[in-house]
């Protein structure tokens, strides 16, 4: 048994650290909410040149191995800086579903731009009424003269408005909640019939709303009819992100209560000082030590058994949105009225736990889902 | 003991119920059910329909023109209201400062203030928090010297809640020597913001509004007639005004609506194929929510008959604070599950009235977790949840 960082993992881990600490403090990253993209280009090429975009492809795809490990690291650090840049939506989804189901021509044409930093790409699976399942889809492609043409809605499509070329969950065969007749279509964004509403949502992030009235595909991406297989598993590698990113959230979350209890007086004394705040401080150490470990535990199964194990990863999401509820509310309860305010960024980090609690299933969704696998 | 309305109070009932049917505006109540902000005017548009029908001063003495009502009345009074959609008033005038007022205030200042009051005319705010002064409400900083018949204001008030329509606030503030003990040292004084020497500045919270502010004061002169009762007595005042303030935050019957409305949207959300409602473990994370509210309501039904009218309740309206905020924390966190990914996008621009764009989501799910962060407050205002502990700790066990 050996939890140690080989070299190659540490200069990783190193690095991304390095430019959360330097390139991405808090005042930095309001700006960057602020901007007209909400998000850096520059970061964005920056994360291209130091290979960042490469990491969670195999060599054999052009990449840099593609080990859960490296996306937890990456995610991890990204999760204390509150990274707002579309990597998930891009480089572990976007990316990760033409690896995974995408044939030569269509590797060799997406990939090498994705990892450069020349590409932004959004997946669209959810919809108004799937809530998390993932089978629900009821936007249509139809087949008219060996051409498909899509019409339907998405929801709440994570980095949908600045996306180049969309990954559009289609059904293509079968009524609306079954588990066959889903097909993947790679769709250009920026056609006519894409009618697309963008926002950002409460943690930052940006998204869309997509709308498709018989809009023209770029191709079929994978198996007609047989794509459950494949967003499963790209879903189940973003939900891994995500919660390696709530760890490392949490650790600042923790961090910062921890600072501020050690400063802040009332009564003529710190409050970390009285009792009641100390079991506090305590139990949140507790629920991210906890999270942390079954982080680990999923990264190394699904390491272990070639990226994929759903009953680990349930069990991780469902123990670290537990986490991330306690966490957040406490970093904010504890800190009292200046936790609610924007100019924190407890307030934000706050914001982005509860948001990973229910992105991508919710704590009871993968409760449920570890309880039937 | 005995639960049933008698005939009185089921006549006062029906009277209420038609009161609000006819005289509350629809736009408001449509607001207010939507969980979505009201303006000023809309604010002042309801409580004056209030003060015309004699409703404004719920617990209000009778000769100050409050309504008299049993707590049974009151009760029955919160939960049509919160059925119907009335909002609840501004509490910073009618709830607030009117108790102190007419308790500890003098002859001329119970005339000169509750009026207005009343009729509001004049929105107040409430000067109790600083930057150093939180939980800790005793340690408070500004100071009030008297110079002549004025009280000379120094210092900054924070947390202030809509203090940027406020026309006065009403004040803690130090008179006494630096060296006399925190307590004793407090004054209660009522003042003008009208006034260049007092600068409101805001503070945006983390759902992107701005509701609270910071207030302060550059040697503001304030008439010496201002001051309510006697110099140094102004915590004990406090004391009184903040378990009002306590009761008054369980909001019992807006929680029930609250879940009423919850089971209706659960019955209609899409979860796939099914309804959300099917979903055994949301259904009983509701009825758990439920439960706990059934238990509070008889807590307060209990505290109300009790201390029945005029007297001010006790330290075990702490208990209402408590779980009157985790209720309304618990119905939040509900209401963001199930709205699910709609809960995410952050569009606050169309719930305004005028917004003719594409909506995303419907309104109820994308001012859903708004709503949650913005209530992440209660368990920390009106004396934080942890504070509360602390009183029930040692007010009520002796410990």
């Amino acid at each position: 048994m050996d939890f140690s960082l080989n070299n190659e993992q540490q200069m990783i881990q190193d690095s991304v650290s390095k430019f959360i600490l330097n390139d991405y403090d808090f005042d930095t990253r309001r700006k960057i909410l602020a901007s007209k993209t909400g998000f850096s280009q520059e970061n964005w090429r920056l994360f291209a040149e130091l290979g960042w975009l490469m990491l969670p492809f195999t060599e054999e795809d052009g990449g840099l191995g593609g080990s859960m490990v490296d996306l937890m690291l990456v995610m991890e650090e990204f999760g204390k800086g509150m990274v707002v840049e579309p990597f998930l939506a891009t480089a572990v989804m976007s990316g990760g579903l033409i690896a995974l189901a995408g044939d030569k021509e269509q590797k060799d044409d997406y990939l090498p731009r994705i990892m450069a930093g020349e590409l932004q790409m959004a997946f669209a699976y959810a919809e108004p009424q799937s809530r998390y399942q993932l089978n629900n889809v009821k936007c249509r492609a139809i087949e008219n003269e060996g051409e498909f043409v899509i019409t339907g809605q998405k929801s709440v499509v994570l980095n949908g408005h600045h996306a180049d070329t969309l990954i559009v969950a289609a059904r293509t065969s079968g009524a609306t909640n079954d588990d066959n007749g889903i097909s993947l279509f790679l769709v250009d964004a920026n056609h006519p019939s894409v009618k697309r509403e963008g926002y950002a949502n409460v943690d930052g992030h940006q998204a869309a709303d997509i709308w498709f009235d018989n809009t023209p595909t770029l191709g079929l991406l994978g198996e007609l009819d047989n794509a459950l297989p494949a967003m499963n598993n790209i879903i189940d590698k973003a939900t891994l992100a995500i919660c390696a990113e709530a760890v490392g959230a949490m650790e600042i979350a923790h961090q910062r209560t921890l600072e501020y209890a050690k400063t802040r007086k009332q009564f003529g004394r710190t409050i970390g000082s009285f009792q009641a705040i100390q079991h506090r401080l305590v139990n949140m150490f507790i629920e991210h030590q906890q999270a942390k470990s079954i982080l680990l535990m999923a990264v190394l199964k699904m390491d272990s058994n070639n990226g994929s194990d759903a009953k680990a990863l349930s069990a991780a999401k469902s123990r670290i949105g537990k986490a991330a509820s306690l966490v957040g509310r406490e970093a904010i309860q504890l800190h009292g009225a200046i936790g609610m305010t924007d100019e924190l960024d407890v307030g934000h980090i706050f914001k982005r736990l509860t948001t990973i609690q229910f992105l991508f299933g919710s704590t009871d969704a993968h409760t449920k889902r570890f309880a039937a696998l | 003991m005995n639960l049933n309305f008698t005939v009185q109070e089921k006549d006062f009932q029906q009277e209420v119920q038609q009161f609000l049917q006819e005289k509350l505006p629809k736009d408001i109540a449509e607001k207010t059910k939507n969980a979505l902000h009201l303006s000023k005017d809309e604010c002042n548009q309801w409580q004056k329909i209030l003060y015309k029908q004699g409703w404004a001063g719920v617990n209000w003495p009778v000769e100050h023109g409050g309504t008299g009502w049993t707590p049974t009345q009151k009760y029955i009074f919160a939960n049509e209201c919160a059925k119907a959609g009335g909002p609840d008033v501004i509490p910073f005038g009618l709830k607030m400062v009117a108790p102190v007022i007419y308790t500890f205030g003098n002859e001329e200042q119970k005339q000169r203030f509750l009026p207005d009051v009343l009729a509001s005319n004049v929105w107040w705010c409430q000067g109790y928090s600083e930057p150093g002064a939180g939980s800790d409400l005793a340690s408070v900083r500004t100071t009030a010297v008297k110079e002549g018949d004025e009280y000379v204001v120094n210092g900054t008030k924070t947390w202030t809640t809509l203090g940027q329509h406020a026309d006065w606030i009403f004040c803690l503030v130090r008179t006494g020597e630096p060296s006399v003990k925190n307590q004793e040292a407090i004054s209660f004084l009522l003042i003008n913001m009208n006034d260049p020497k007092i600068t409101v500045s805001p503070i945006i919270t983390i759902d992107g509004r701005h509701e609270v502010n910071e207030v302060h004061f550059d040697n503001a002169r304030v008439p010496a007639i201002n001051l309510i009762g006697e110099e140094g007595q102004g915590w004990t005042y406090a004391k009184v005004l903040l378990t009002h303030e306590r009761t008054g935050i369980a909001r019992v019957a807006i929680s029930k609506d609250r879940l009423v409305q919850l089971k209706a949207l659960a019955q209609t959300s899409p979860d796939g194929d099914n309804k959300l409602i099917e979903d055994a473990i949301f259904a009983q994370k509701v009825a758990q929510v439920e439960i706990d509210l059934l238990a509070l309501e008889y807590t307060e039904l209990r505290t109300l008959s009790a201390i029945s009218t005029g007297q001010a309740p006790g330290p075990e309206s702490s208990i209402l604070k408590i779980v009157g905020t985790q209720i309304i924390q618990a119905i939040d966190e509900l209401y963001v599950e199930a709205a699910g990914y709609y809960a995410m996008p952050f569009v606050p621009h169309q719930f305004h009235d005028d917004f003719d764009g594409q909506s995303i989501g419907p309104d109820m799910a994308t001012n859903s977790a708004l709503r949650y962060f913005n209530n992440r407050k209660a368990s920390i205002y009106g004396g934080s949840n942890e504070i509360q502990t602390n009183i029930i700790s040692k007010a009520v066990l002796g410990l």
